[in-house]
């Protein structure tokens, strides 16, 4: 197993640029999610660690080795596919062997490992069925066993659940992360699906229009996001955003709009224009109170909790509050956000500005 | 109301197996009549009306792989009596058996013009297909469309220019040359065929094998060929027909040691008379690589000749 690391990695196809300047640190032994929405640049990022792309600029490390330019047959990886390609033309055993003919290992020994392999994925029975006729998830282990079986230096999993049905998928993921903590591989997982990141990742990066916005372990990407965009794209129902003109002093430990005075942690820059006051559902309370007011336009039940859709004097907003609350559409009432969670963001560039409470996980990444 | 599809009804059914059996029998009774009349005496070959009940007889086979002389009573006493059945028969026509014809000689080089460019077509063929549905090449487009140009007029329209090259370069009436002219008129046919079928492989599998550890060429020919092997064999078939067949080149450029069968077929006309039995039998046996060929390679046809508009 390995470490990878990309430097300034760059990819143009033609005059589109997919991915620009890309760089991160995937740990040995990380379960690590590239996540961001359709056409983001991740799954070219990952084909290009992969070798199935190569990089128009910038620096591909596996292992230490630097490995941009070199083919995918010597670089000693595993990848997944979303519609797992296996070959048509060969059973479930050979698929799952191919990787070792390739070796030159000797039958008896591949005939071993397929078995061992096979039974860490429960899937022995199947072995000498032709792979057209399997299900779904099926096909998903057989496309796992192909990977695992010669152990090596990383796995490249492109949405690999992407083709599952939802029911199942869940079940997948669950053994997928499973079978990861089972043999500590580096793992590169693809996906557009920020709840399965958040699930299955030990870190996350999120990527837009080719550039990484953020990068880091799941809940600190999900307390301090360092754009808008990654404050949107994670969490449902996303961030609230409150817009408004004013000013934000650096050391401040408070921000004014509508009248009104919001505690946020102290401030380490300082902007004023156009800001966002950034504020998970979770963290708004509704507090009768408060003198920051909304009107309840909506109100989805969802078991445990509920979410309550608000319209302020900025925006619309939805908050999440146990289910016990009782609220009526129509009802007006006063707006508590938590202080301790509040994100300010610059409007116009969608930064987040440095405060205390998000300074160490903004300057790392 | 739904417009889906819906179970045919009975007179459907009918009035469409109607036109099938019509097709079949249209298509169907010249290759029947051909077959009947390699078997048929030459009288009842010629007779009118004409005879559909006859009396079979091997003379034709034997007058198509036969050269005859005509012999006087003398010389038939002197040659004794007849010692196999093939010389029974030409005796009945008063003829005595000088030795074999070059029918075989020239059916063998069918053979070997006819499958040997296509197997070259299909080598070339594929590579180039993969090549052009694969890879970034300079100018792909002008180029797939300059390929198709070759087939834009009849091939025999520059049989002049051919000729006077092969003159030059010494493949006149050669099985290479043969097999080089069928391969050159195929190939613009049998890449964009072929690259229509690999287009539709998904490039995943290759990149798997790529990741599995094979080099690029591997995974062409140990996961892309397999895959393409529908299209390979209707391709396939494509070009030997078209070599198999071949006439108006057969006839300019080859004379003795590579003529193919259909130029030798219409000499047996002239020998001894209008010889239709020993024609028909000629062309009978003409019929039946091709027909085992496509037999063969038949499970891959049906998805073949919709040239890949039906996706399992």
């Amino acid at each position: 197993m390995a470490q990878i690391r990309i430097e300034n990695v760059r990819k143009d196809f033609g005059s589109f640029t997919a991915v620009q300047s890309s760089s991160f640190t995937v740990e040995d032994g990380e379960f690590f999610m590239l996540l961001g929405p359709s056409g983001c640049g991740k799954t070219t990022t990952l084909r290009m660690m992969a070798g199935l792309e190569l990089p128009t600029k910038g620096e591909i490390y596996i292992d230490g080795e630097e490995v941009g330019m070199k083919p995918a047959s010597e670089r000693d990886i595993a990848f997944v596919f979303q519609m797992f390609a296996l070959y048509p033309h060969l059973n479930v055993r050979k698929n799952i062997s191919y990787p070792l003919k390739s070796q030159g290992m000797p039958s008896a020994a591949i005939k071993q490992k397929v078995g061992e392999i096979a039974e860490i994925l429960g899937i022995t029975d199947i072995l000498d069925r032709p792979v057209g006729g399997l299900s779904g998830g099926d096909r998903q282990r057989v496309a796992l066993g192909r990977a695992i079986v010669r152990d090596p230096k990383a796995f490249f999993m492109d949405e690999p659940l992407g083709a599952l049905d939802a029911e199942f998928r869940e079940h997948m993921s669950e053994e997928l992360r499973a079978l990861h903590d089972r043999m500590n591989a580096t793992t590169v997982y693809v996906t557009h699906d920020q709840l399965e990141a958040m699930q299955m990742g030990d870190k996350i990066v999120v990527m837009n229009h080719g550039v990484v916005e953020q990068f880091g372990v799941p809940q600190e990407i999900y307390d301090w996001p360092a754009t808008k965009f990654v404050a949107e794209f994670i969490g449902s129902p996303p961030m609230n955003f409150l817009e408004f003109h004013g000013m934000a002093g650096s050391g401040e430990t408070s921000v004014s709009f509508g009248d009104t005075s919001f505690e946020m942690p102290r401030l380490l820059d300082g902007d004023s224009g156009a800001l966002t006051f950034g504020v998970r559902p979770e963290h708004i309370h509704l507090d009768d109170s408060a003198p920051y007011r909304g009107a309840v336009t909506a109100v989805e039940y969802l078991g445990t909790t509920q979410i309550i859709t608000m319209d302020t004097m900025n925006g619309t907003i939805k908050v999440r509050t146990a289910s016990s609350n009782t609220v009526k559409v129509g009802d007006r009432t006063g707006l508590h956000f938590d202080p301790r969670t509040v994100t300010l963001f610059n409007a116009e560039t969608g930064k987040a500005l440095q405060s205390e409470a998000n300074a160490k996980v903004l300057t790392h990444g | 109301m739904s417009f889906s599809v819906t179970e045919p009804t009975k007179g459907t059914k009918w009035f469409a197996g109607i036109l099938v059996v019509a097709y079949a029998v249209v298509t169907i009774i010249p290759l029947l009549w051909i077959i009947a009349t390699g078997f048929k005496s030459p009288t009842d070959s010629i007779a009118y009306p004409p005879v559909v009940v006859f009396e079979p007889t091997l003379e034709g086979y034997v007058n198509l792989f036969t050269d005859r002389t005509r012999a006087t009573a003398q010389m038939l006493e002197e040659a004794g009596p007849p010692t196999t059945w093939y010389d029974e028969i030409a005796r009945e026509r008063g003829t005595v058996i000088s030795g074999p014809s070059r029918y075989g000689e020239r059916f063998l080089n069918s053979i070997i013009i006819g499958f040997g460019s296509t197997a070259l077509c299909m080598i070339l063929g594929t590579m180039a297909a993969y090549a052009f549905s694969r890879f970034k090449v300079p100018l792909k487009d002008d180029l797939l469309f300059f390929i198709l140009s070759t087939r834009m007029m009849p091939p025999i329209a520059v049989a002049i220019p051919i000729f006077l090259m092969f003159r030059n370069l010494g493949l006149n009436d050669t099985h290479l040359g043969m097999i080089l002219l069928y391969t050159a008129v195929n190939l613009s046919l049998s890449v964009w065929l072929l690259k229509g079928f690999i287009d539709e492989i998904p490039t995943e599998y290759e990149e798997a094998a790529l990741i599995d550890g094979y080099t690029r060429f591997q995974a062409f020919y140990k996961v892309v060929l397999p895959q393409a092997a529908t299209g390979i064999a209707s391709t396939a078939i494509f070009c030997l027909i078209f070599a198999w067949n071949e006439y108006a080149f057969a006839v300019l450029l080859t004379s003795g040691t590579a003529q193919t069968a259909p130029p030798f077929i219409p000499n047996i006309i002239g020998v001894n008379g209008k010889d239709w039995p020993a024609v028909a039998a000629g062309a009978t046996i003409f019929l039946v690589p091709v027909m085992v060929f496509t037999v063969l390679l038949r499970k891959h046809l049906l998805r073949g000749i919709t040239f890949g508009a039906v996706r399992k």
